[in-house]
């Protein structure tokens, strides 16, 4: 990781050019401060362009307007085919209304590795299963995977939501690896991590959000559902009660988007900063004390890829188990039930 | 760091659903089936091993029993043989100890009644004896009449006597 943000500074000079001359002449430390540490955190940020040992490589521009998709390779291209103009981040505009098109679904740095922990984990997976499926006691990587699948089942789906919940365990287990995987894929030089984009844990969410709420009508059905946002009050109180239903059946998957993305930016911030150290002081010497530490925060964010990816596997199967309750009058998770 | 891309969003959700799609028939349900397999199989075997187990201690239990059985047999199969050939040493014995007796009593009788003979042969060759040597001292005065009343009173005084 610490490699990484090294190199970043001259590996990179196409995407930074304002920021690269600060600290390349090592100006004074005033001026210099903002833009450098604004530069380091820019790589914890999504980019139009991937980085890999020795290049880089631009990535295309999916841009879908009412009359079609344009297509583009790169900026370059993107420019002087006329129709847009690029920011100084790298998003297109019209160049006639100077707005930004109707959807950009480019494919970004962190949509490639979404891309990449998708296909790691279906190569996984598949392998895991057939492995595991061809002898009666498994071993190795498929006795791996197997582990965590006994986990989410007996210690997160079925307390959390009865027998049922086995019934939504794909789901659950789709969820915990990719989420792991992401996590785990900033942590490897020239690697990023999805999840520290909210976009990307806002999508997970939805996600997390359709779950919860079909579960919950499967359980239940439709009426009941609906009669569940009032909360079992006098209807006089409703006005007040199906807003405030309402709004937790949000803030709950809003709550998991926002942890996760704030757990997987806050470690590569410390990270960054720590690395920012050695720029400040610009001292061989000083340098082995943030390394030391980086070191130190990698580990813990090797534990904190695994806790985040438990954690929201955790409280989806969590929130599911609360819409699945067999009556709403037996227990009352809600303060407002009597 | 908080700018909102709704491509993003929607690449998230198509990536995930995919996968979800892709996996949920590959990977998820031939994992958890294989877990199931193998835990009803494990469940299988223990039942199986328990009751196996239950079997051996049931036939460990009669054997047990019939180990015990036969050694009360066999005890008494010999402690009846050594009462039985004591009781035909006995008998055996008992008879030997008749029989012999009997020998000693016949051996007795044909003892006594070849004494008897001889002593009554003797008694006559006796008589005849002092018969002949009494008629050749008293030749002259007792004739044979009175020699041989004389004679039989006084055997008979000897064999009363004896």
């Amino acid at each position: 990781m610490d490699e990484q943000h090294d190199s970043h500074g001259t590996s990179h000079p196409a995407e930074t050019p304002a920021h690269e001359g600060t600290h390349v002449s090592g100006g004074g430390a005033e001026p210099g401060e903002h833009n450098l540490f604004t530069d380091l955190l820019h790589h914890t940020q999504d980019s139009r362009v991937l980085e890999y040992p020795g290049g880089h490589l631009e990535l295309p521009y999916i841009l879908i307007e009412r009359d079609g998709v344009h297509c583009y390779r790169s900026a370059e291209s993107l420019r002087s085919a006329g129709l847009y103009t690029t920011t100084g981040t790298g998003s297109a505009l019209r160049t006639d209304t100077g707005a930004p098109p109707m959807l950009d679904m480019s494919v970004t740095k962190h949509v490639f590795f979404l891309w990449v922990a998708a296909a790691l984990l279906c190569l996984c997976a598949v392998r895991a299963a057939r492995r595991n499926a061809r002898r009666m006691v498994p071993s190795g990587f498929g006795n791996l995977v197997e582990t965590v699948v006994v986990f989410i089942r007996d210690e997160i789906a079925v307390p959390n939501m009865g027998q049922d919940g086995v019934r939504y365990l794909p789901y659950l287990l789709t969820t915990f690896f990719f989420i792991l995987i992401m996590n785990l894929l900033g942590l490897i030089p020239y690697g990023s991590t999805s999840t520290g984009n909210v976009n990307v844990t806002a999508g997970l969410a939805c996600i997390a959000f359709i779950m919860i709420q079909a579960s919950a009508i499967r359980a239940h059905g439709v009426k009941q559902y609906f009669a569940h946002l009032t909360g079992g009050v006098h209807w006089a109180l409703w006005p007040i009660m199906i807003p405030i239903e309402i709004l937790g059946l949000f803030t709950k998957p809003f709550a998991l988007c926002i942890r996760l993305f704030a757990n997987m930016t806050g470690g590569h911030i410390v990270i960054v900063s720590l690395i920012g150290l050695i720029f400040i002081f610009r001292s061989y010497l000083i340098a082995i004390a943030p390394v030391g530490f980086v070191v130190a925060i990698m580990f813990l964010e090797i534990f904190v890829a695994f806790l985040q990816a438990y954690i929201f596997t955790m409280l989806t199967s969590l929130f599911m188990g609360l819409g699945m309750e067999p009556s709403h009058e037996e227990r009352s998770p809600h303060p407002h039930v009597h | 760091m908080l700018e909102i891309n709704p491509g993003l969003i929607l690449w998230t959700i198509i990536t995930f659903v995919i996968v979800v799609v892709i996996l949920r028939g590959t990977a998820w349900k031939p994992l958890v089936k294989a877990l199931n397999d193998r835990e009803e199989k494990i469940r299988q075997s223990l039942e199986l091993a328990e009751r196996a187990h239950a079997d051996a201690q049931r036939m460990l239990e009669e054997n047990r029993v019939q180990l015990a059985a036969a050694g009360e047999q066999a005890a008494r199969i010999i402690r009846d043989g050594r009462d039985m050939g004591e009781r035909l040493k006995n008998e055996i014995l008992e008879k030997a100890q008749a029989s012999s007796r009997q020998t000693v009593e016949m051996a007795k009788a044909e003892i006594n009644r070849e004494k008897e003979a001889a002593l009554t042969q003797l008694r006559g060759e006796v008589a005849d004896l002092a018969i002949a040597a009494a008629g050749k001292i008293l030749e002259a005065n007792l004739d044979e009449p009175r020699q041989r009343k004389l004679v039989d009173s006084v055997i008979r005084e000897l064999s009363g006597s004896t």
